[in-house]
């Protein structure tokens, strides 16, 4: 169903190290695992220089807050939602300044949420990191009624504020980090097919 | 008299009606159009390229238009005299008089302000300056946030009118004193979102270029221009297989002045390697080619089907180039 090759798809790539006065994390979920595999790969000191914001969401209580927190002296921000995260994250940014590297690692709801509080506080977007990691599932704006459904794994979906049956696309929003639902029954309502589970 | 050229890039035809002596080594130069018509806008950070015919060539050299952006009644440029250089800035400083006509191109800016920025900080060595006077202009009239710093041989081109119009903002850095920008502190002390622009010679380009990547600025972030004068080198022959003739560069002259001289049109736009318009494909060659610009990557130059014959060159046995 989904339309091959539309180029606002983001596209993610493995965390790397860069040199950097600051180093700025914000991940939720399995994204602490990126950050994991990439103290791997860092060089001295850059450890002492890190802040890892980190909203646990589905991976609490599976011990990453501690592994987290043995990499930096800095205390771990554990975060219970995105959204109570994003205030601390708009913080830290602004009293950042340039040599600060910023890394984002997770699920595309918090890499793109987390995109738009950087690129608001004056940061190039292609020289942000970014990582998926975890649940495929994704943040989605109804084109028609402008909310957004968070957490959609099905296509297509129902819209969670005005209902009508929604295609999910590839068709992404930078500026308010989600893709675009499109009625799928617009032409016949009622006659939308039945959704499966296409983002897990 | 104005000598009518091969090159079909659109020209305005200009009267100088103010030479100004800024500094002993440099002249700030007034042209006003001859039609009296408005000059296209430009904002800060264009150049123009100037048309000067010397005897029995044509300069074409590109400049910084320093006056205020949004003036249409004339442009200003500054020019440095290079007593080693190629012959144009000499050309500028001694040939030009009051009341002479020239042509020059329209603006083209590859150093525009990137607006997104939250604060710009401009770095200029000596007379790298002049991108940054139209800048500025342009930056004080939008209230924007911005700090210059400028180091220069001793206390004179523009310092004074730089202290007079812009006070704070400018930190002054004079190389008989053994001043040197702290850099590192500038660089690691600016609030995130700030942009930095480099003008001025090599050396110093490459080493806020450096400094501010070991810092972790993205090259997002990180704007420099760098003209090249056309290095000299040894003469050779270049064929042209469209045009179907064989053209002889001159040691002093680029292949780009050669090319023109021969009667053929070449495109262009900064005559210094950086802009990419004269991009011209090799055919074949037996020989090595000197590539001298900072447009094509290191790939594009390790190829040998392309090179930018502005500041380009060749050694060797046969050059075709399909132009």
């Amino acid at each position: 169903m989904l339309v091959e090759g539309i180029k606002s798809r983001p596209i993610y790539h493995p965390l790397e190290p860069k040199p950097g006065s600051r180093h700025l994390f914000v991940a939720d979920a399995e994204g602490a695992e990126a950050i994991l595999e990439l103290a791997g790969k860092t060089p001295e000191g850059f450890w002492d220089k890190a802040r890892i914001l980190y909203i646990p969401r589905s991976s609490a209580g599976k011990g990453y807050e501690d592994r987290l927190q043995a990499l930096t002296s800095f205390p771990l921000y554990v975060g219970p939602t995105i959204a109570a995260a994003i205030p601390r994250l708009t913080k830290e940014l602004a009293d950042a300044n340039m040599g600060t590297q910023i890394y984002l690692a997770g699920t595309e709801g918090l890499v793109g949420q987390a995109m738009i509080v950087a690129l608001e506080a004056g940061v190039d977007q292609g020289s942000i990191q970014r990582e998926h990691r975890g649940s495929e599932a994704r943040r989605v704006q109804c084109v028609h009624c402008k909310g957004i459904t968070e957490e959609v794994t099905t296509q297509p979906v129902k819209c969670s504020h005005c209902g009508l049956m929604l295609l999910v696309r590839d068709h992404y929003s930078r500026r308010i980090g989600a893709f675009q639902g499109v009625c799928i029954d617009a032409e016949q309502p009622g006659t939308a097919p039945e959704p499966e589970e296409a983002f897990l | 008299m104005i000598t009518k050229s091969a090159d079909k890039t659109p020209k305005i035809e200009v009267e100088v009606t103010h030479i100004q002596q800024v500094s002993d080594i440099i002249k700030r130069f007034t042209f006003t159009p001859v039609d009296g018509a408005p000059l296209p806008v430009f904002g800060g950070g264009a150049h123009i390229v100037v048309e000067m015919p010397d005897g029995d060539i044509i300069r074409r050299n590109p400049y910084s238009l320093v006056s205020k952006p949004g003036t249409t009644e004339n442009y200003q440029i500054s020019v440095r005299r290079d007593d080693v250089g190629r012959g144009g800035s000499l050309y500028m400083h001694n040939s030009l008089h009051i009341g002479d006509h020239l042509l020059v191109s329209h603006p083209v800016n590859l150093f525009h302000i990137d607006r997104r920025a939250r604060k710009h900080l401009l770095i200029a060595g000596g007379i790298g300056i002049t991108p940054f006077l139209a800048m500025m202009a342009e930056l004080e009239d939008e209230s924007a946030n911005f700090e210059l710093h400028l180091s220069a041989r001793t206390d004179g081109a523009f310092l004074d009118e730089l202290r007079g119009l812009y006070g704070s903002k400018g930190s002054f850095y004079r190389d008989d004193h053994n001043e040197v920008i702290p850099l590192n502190e500038i660089l690691t002390g600016q609030p995130l979102g700030t942009h930095v622009y480099v003008c001025g010679p090599t050396g110093m380009l490459e080493w806020v270029l450096r400094t501010a990547e070991e810092a972790g600025w993205p090259s997002q972030n990180v704007h420099y221009e760098r003209f090249l004068a056309p290095p000299t080198g040894l003469p050779y022959e270049v064929n042209l297989a469209t045009s179907g003739i064989t053209v002889n560069v001159g040691g002093h002259q680029s292949m780009l002045e050669a090319i023109e001289a021969a009667g053929v049109a070449a495109p262009y736009l900064c005559r210094g390697g950086a802009c990419g318009q004269c991009e011209t494909r090799v055919l074949s060659y037996d020989g090595e080619l000197l590539h001298n610009d900072h447009f094509l990557t290191e790939e594009e130059h390790a190829s040998g089907t392309k090179i930018m014959p502005c500041v380009s060159r060749f050694q060797g046995r046969e050059l075709v180039l399909e132009r």
